[in-house]
């Protein structure tokens, strides 16, 4: 069959409506660059904004330097990209689940990732204590506690692929397996914390806390090298998600292998989650939050979707760092105490609402 | 393009769904497979794009035996609707749109949009095409997912009961629709249908099961009342009306339809 598309014009209705969507990514992106430089700025030393462009791009001696290079620029930075990727893992679990409260943290990924690096800080002595409370705990094998935090959110993920597997799981009932995997693992973790020492607790504890102002520049580069080729990889199969989510038997008949779509898009998105809470501990609800904030406005299409949620991921927890570091200022709040206040209820609207309009 | 399905047999784990079933189908065809439930349809329909492996005999697609081919080269000659789709929350036309996939590689080409462009205008889709999938009846949505099989640019096209969960007026609108769409583009058609009369009017030639093995297979005069009851097991008779043939059950000769309180003799309404 050749469909002869000689005597037909190009559709403007659908043209403009694309271009809508094209108009909100690059709206988003100006935020997101437009909040970072002020984002630089803010924080128990306020530095000008005019300072800040000044040393970010002539460097300049003094306090600003040190503060904004050595500080705030890692801190912005890894706020950013790990917003990005939490939110990129989140669109893509609710995609390849065809379940719209999937997300790292909802289905017990993150919780179980936090587990194995509590297991590499603690039994392989992949992390020490550090002298201030600031830095409570210093990681001095970052590869040891990633890898370790990667297998223990596998195992988490290997149980939601089992479950899914079965054809009449429904939303909520993949939630109620993360509730189940999420207190196992929080119950490892507080396994662990009965055999250390007062001050191994306090670290743990202040460890599990998402607070995205522990990267260091070094941290920095193995997230990044880790969640940029996830991303790639998502966008390649934009339209592999885009099948799914007319249900399995359509995908297949489409060209798309869904079993094997799924999985690799399972197992990467638990890997972004693991490099994400090895380094900063455990934030939650921006891969809830985001995707759904997107959907609301430019639809369900993963081509779109797919880079407005990392977008907006990125804008919410740099956002939430943000007020965090003036909310109660000179003291720091970990930002994922904010993220859980702004995703909670969020969650319960979902869940009350019904999760399929 | 001819598609052929030779010996072929199915099972789920020891439970046998198809026994050694041979058809085909030619271009400018349309064939219906029909059956009672449980006969097999779907899962011979399922083979026929490779979704489910048989576990003897082959599917050939002109020359080609279908297992020797990728998922995406399949796609790119057989194209599938199936009985139920999800409506995913986007546009029609982003909806059809995907039926493109076999044929895209990173991203949509112009073509890909055009190509989109004319079906909608050949099926009078285009006050649809920017409505969301998902808040659609389900004739037009039925509609957006046979214009996403058509969009593929198959040269089999398998649909799985297309007029199931229509009415009366759409029932007759999609499949002449299929009709057209397959005389048009000389497309090779296999459906599975309940509605003998429906099959009747737009099929033409016919695949009877009976418990996964082939009953009956041809043209029109294979439909016979005695082949009808002995596939099905309900009396029925063929009477000609209007230039065609009808299937008119009379339950009234089955004990097992008559409803409680029925005295025997009277007709139940069907």
């Amino acid at each position: 069959m050749h469909l002869d598309i000689s005597a037909v014009q190009e559709p403007g209705a659908y043209t403009g409506y694309i271009r809508k969507k094209v108009l909100f990514l690059c709206a988003c992106t100006v935020i997101l660059v437009l909040l970072a430089f002020v984002s630089v700025g803010v924080g128990s030393v306020m530095i000008p904004f005019a300072d800040v462009i000044q040393t970010l791009v002539y460097h300049s001696s003094g306090n600003a330097e040190m503060i904004i290079w050595n500080i705030r620029l890692p801190r912005v930075l890894a706020a950013v990209v790990c917003g990005i990727g939490l939110a990129a893992a989140g669109v893509v679990m609710q995609s390849v689940l065809r379940n719209p409260l999937s997300s790292p943290y909802t289905l017990g990924v993150s919780q179980a990732a936090a587990f194995g690096a509590a297991v590499a800080i603690t039994l392989f002595g992949a992390g020490t204590l550090g002298r201030l409370i600031s830095d409570a705990i210093v990681v001095n094998n970052p590869y040891l506690v990633t890898i370790c935090a990667f297998m223990s959110s596998l195992v988490a993920t290997s149980v939601i692929l089992l479950v899914a597997k079965y054809r009449s799981t429904s939303p909520e009932v993949m939630i109620l397996v993360g509730v189940a995997l999420a207190a196992l693992f929080t119950a490892g973790t507080t396994f662990l914390q009965y055999f250390s020492s007062a001050e191994q607790i306090a670290a743990i504890v202040f460890w599990t806390f998402g607070d995205v102002g522990r990267a260091t520049w070094s941290d920095l580069a193995i997230i990044v090298a880790v969640i940029t080729p996830c991303l790639v990889y998502f966008m390649v199969k934009r339209w592999d998600y885009n099948a799914l989510d007319s249900g399995d038997e359509t995908a297949k008949s489409l060209g798309v292998n869904a079993e094997r779509v799924r999985t690799v898009a399972m197992f990467l998105s638990s890997l972004i989650a693991a490099v994400v809470v090895s380094f900063l501990g455990i934030i939650g609800f921006i891969g809830l939050v985001s995707p759904h904030m997107v959907r609301r406005i430019i639809g369900d299409d993963q081509r779109y979707l797919l880079p407005g949620s990392c977008i907006v991921g990125g804008i919410i927890l740099l956002g939430a760092d943000t007020v965090a570091r003036i909310i109660i200022a000179p003291a720091v709040l970990p930002a994922g105490v904010l993220t859980a206040f702004l995703g909670a209820p969020l969650f319960l609207h979902l869940l009350i609402r019904g999760t399929r309009s | 393009m001819i598609l052929s399905v030779q010996d072929l047999s199915f099972r789920y784990n020891s439970h046998p769904v198809l026994q050694d079933v041979r058809c085909e189908a030619r271009p400018d065809e349309i064939v219906a497979i029909l059956g009672p439930n449980g006969a097999g349809k779907t899962t011979l329909l399922r083979c026929m794009n490779a979704m489910l492996r048989p576990k003897t005999g082959t599917v050939m697609l002109g020359e080609q035996d279908i297992l020797s081919l990728s998922r995406r080269e399949i796609a790119r000659s057989v194209a599938h609707v199936p009985q139920h789709t999800e409506p995913p929350r986007v546009t029609a036309f982003d909806a059809i749109l995907l039926g493109r996939r076999p044929w895209i590689g990173m991203n949509v080409h112009q073509d890909d949009i055009l190509k989109v462009q004319v079906i909608i205008e050949q099926l009078h889709l285009s006050g649809l095409a920017l409505r969301h999938v998902d808040a659609m009846s389900g004739g037009e949505l039925q509609k957006i997912v046979i214009a996403r099989a058509l969009v593929q640019e198959p040269r089999v096209l398998l649909l799985d009961e297309p007029t199931s969960s229509l009415d009366l007026k759409n029932q007759h609108e999609i499949m002449r629709f299929i009709r057209s769409v397959v005389h048009t583009h000389h497309l090779t058609a296999l459906m599975t249908m309940h509605d003998l009369n429906l099959a009747l009017h737009y099929a033409d030639r016919f695949v009877l099961l009976k418990e996964g093995m082939v009953y009956a297979a041809g043209g029109e005069e294979v439909i016979t009342p005695k082949l009808i009851e002995e596939v099905y097991g309900v009396p029925v008779a063929i009477r000609r009306w209007g230039g065609r043939n009808v299937v008119v059950p009379h339950a009234d000769a089955d004990d097992s339809l008559r409803l409680p309180g029925d005295s025997p003799g009277t007709v139940m309404s069907m």
